[in-house]
């Protein structure tokens, strides 16, 4: 069994195929949708989230290819949306690397994106919903 | 107690800006370089502040009367449910309340990405809501089914009404067990991995006026930005607590039931907050000015956070199981440092409750009276509170 985040960018020309029922249907994949920009009639991308055997992986992943869809490696990145903070603190024991962290005896909260391993614990740990996950495609 | 000056003079000081106010933690370096009695012949006003989650929070909304009229049983707000048993129209919004499709804790630790707070939070920020009412029809009220987009314009009456807040001091939450648990306190990890405290300690209403010899029915409070009124003891209020012998409660003691119009407010300083396998609650902000009558109250709020003391309490079994069990105390200076001591383990700190936050509201509010925008009240009613005899000569050293 794998699992694997990706992007996945789909020409204007294919955009309404239904990729993720076939996905399902003929190969066994489960596509989670992690964020979707598809607009009628013009190029969209997608993140997804790929589980399946490996060899049903590989026989998807030739099926969209074949299809016109490129297909890249995820990059996440973590962003601190430093106005929705509310220098509360609560993520800085809980973030493993010290990106988010507290100057003291201040008290204020910063975030050092060098330090991030990207590791999305603090997303659901901040309360005010202040640090947000960013998908980019790797080239 | 020779009294040093009456609530109605610094009020006539406010007017031809001529108080003199200092922030909670201002005061304490104060009293240090000039002693107790110098610092009360000149300062008036003592201004406090905190910024944290509190649960017991929420708003009273009158949603104005529809034509044809409706009396309103069951209100939706963005899908949260508002209770309507009161007169027609008339809501109450609660804070932690969620949507009746959120799996909650089903899938655990349930998200909890929205609930009362953030309703309050979006209509402040001048968002759009939809509100879904039904009701039984009768013959003054035949309306029984409204669906419509409304922001807090359209909201006839809008006021909060917390049942309780600003607590005096409370636990400092840990996990003794062997799995992370999801706490009110935050995510506690296992084996003492973290501790979370919430207080904004030295700046905190409660703790500098730790007798409410100040503070009582209808003081005039600075509340989530705007105005507000104690209007009540809050809900738990319990004096009779075990305290220092400078009289600072040792754990959760005093609580403000707080009242103000939430047109004035600001979302800055009402937050809709998710715990993680909790819920929803709210970060609200206070302020509370303190009027310095006489010494012993210049005193009270030249406290400082190596001088409160606050309880450890395991999360995972004696806080659940109500044994009242305590692990050790631990001042708020300790606290703050990034680590304390517990059982012989290092370990690493965390505050629910912003003070940057709590700071920049004893600062706001301390601006307000400077610039005669803010008069205190005088109480109209006391809060219960203990006969004690404080000695503060023997305080724990200063941190
Ligand atoms: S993703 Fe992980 S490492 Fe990055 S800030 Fe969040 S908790 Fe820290
Ligand atoms: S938990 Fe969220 S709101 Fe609190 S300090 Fe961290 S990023 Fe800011």
């Amino acid at each position: 069994m794998i699992k694997r985040k990706v992007v996945l960018r789909f020409p204007a020309t294919v955009v309404e195929l239904p990729f993720i029922y076939t996905l399902a249907r003929e190969f066994d994949v489960v596509a989670n949708i992690l964020k979707a920009n598809i607009n009628p009639r013009k190029e969209g991308s997608m993140v997804v989230e790929l589980s399946a055997e490996e060899e049903k992986y590989d026989a998807a992943i030739n099926y969209l290819q074949s299809r016109g869809v490129v297909i890249l490696p995820l990059e996440q990145q973590i962003i601190w949306v430093e106005d929705r903070c509310t220098q509360c603190g609560a993520c800085t024991v809980i973030c493993p690397t010290n990106a988010l962290w507290m100057k003291r005896p201040e008290m204020i909260v910063s975030f050092c994106s060098e330090k991030c391993v990207v590791c999305e614990q603090c997303l659901k740990a901040c309360p005010a919903r202040a640090v947000e996950a960013l998908y980019l495609a790797g080239e | 107690m020779k009294q040093l000056r009456t609530i109605k003079e610094i009020n006539e000081k406010i007017t031809k800006g001529k108080v003199v106010v200092a922030t909670a933690e201002e005061i304490i370096s104060m009293v240090a370089e000039k002693g107790v009695e110098k610092t009360a012949r000149q300062v008036d006003v003592v201004t406090t502040g905190t910024f944290g989650p509190m649960c017991s929070s929420g708003a009273f909304l009158n949603l104005g009367h529809t034509t044809p009229r409706m009396r309103m049983s069951k209100v939706y707000l963005n899908g949260v449910n508002a209770y309507a048993g009161i007169a027609a129209v008339d809501v109450y919004l609660g804070a932690t309340e969620i949507p009746e499709t959120d799996p909650a804790n089903s899938i655990f630790p349930g998200a909890f990405n929205y609930g009362g707070a953030h309703v309050i939070e979006d209509l402040l920020s001048g968002k759009k809501v939809l509100l879904e009412a039904t009701s039984y029809g009768t013959n003054c009220y035949p309306l029984q089914k409204l669906e419509k987009w409304i922001t807090l314009d359209d909201i006839k009456d809008a006021y909060l009404f917390n049942p309780r807040n600003c607590y005096q001091n409370y636990n400092v939450a840990v996990n003794l067990s062997d799995r992370t648990i999801y706490t009110y306190m935050g995510i506690l990890k296992p084996h003492l991995g973290n501790a979370n405290y919430c207080s904004a300690g030295q700046l905190s209403p409660l703790l500098n006026d730790p007798f409410y010899r100040t503070i009582g029915v209808g003081t005039k409070v600075f509340l989530g930005g705007g105005i507000g009124y104690v209007a009540w003891h809050g809900t738990q209020h319990n004096p009779h607590v075990p305290r220092t012998d400078g009289g600072v409660p040792r754990g959760g003691a005093g609580t403000l039931a707080l009242i103000g119009d939430l047109k004035q407010m600001s979302p800055k300083y009402l937050r809709g907050v998710s715990l993680l396998g909790y819920g929803v609650s709210m970060q609200v902000g206070v302020g509370v000015p303190i009027p310095i009558l006489d010494e012993e109250i210049l005193q009270f709020t030249a406290v400082s956070d190596g001088e409160i003391l606050a309880p450890v309490v395991d999360y995972s079994e004696a806080y659940p199981q109500g044994t009242g069990e305590i692990l050790g105390e631990v001042s708020y200076a300790e606290l703050k440092s990034g680590t304390i001591i517990v059982r012989g383990k290092e370990v690493p700190t965390a505050p629910l409750s912003s003070y940057p936050k709590a700071k920049e509201i004893a600062e706001t509010l301390k601006q307000w009276i400077l610039k005669g925008e803010f008069t205190l009240t005088e109480p109209v009613a006391a809060l219960p509170s203990a006969e004690v005899a404080v000695n503060f000569a023997r305080q724990p050293e200063k941190e």
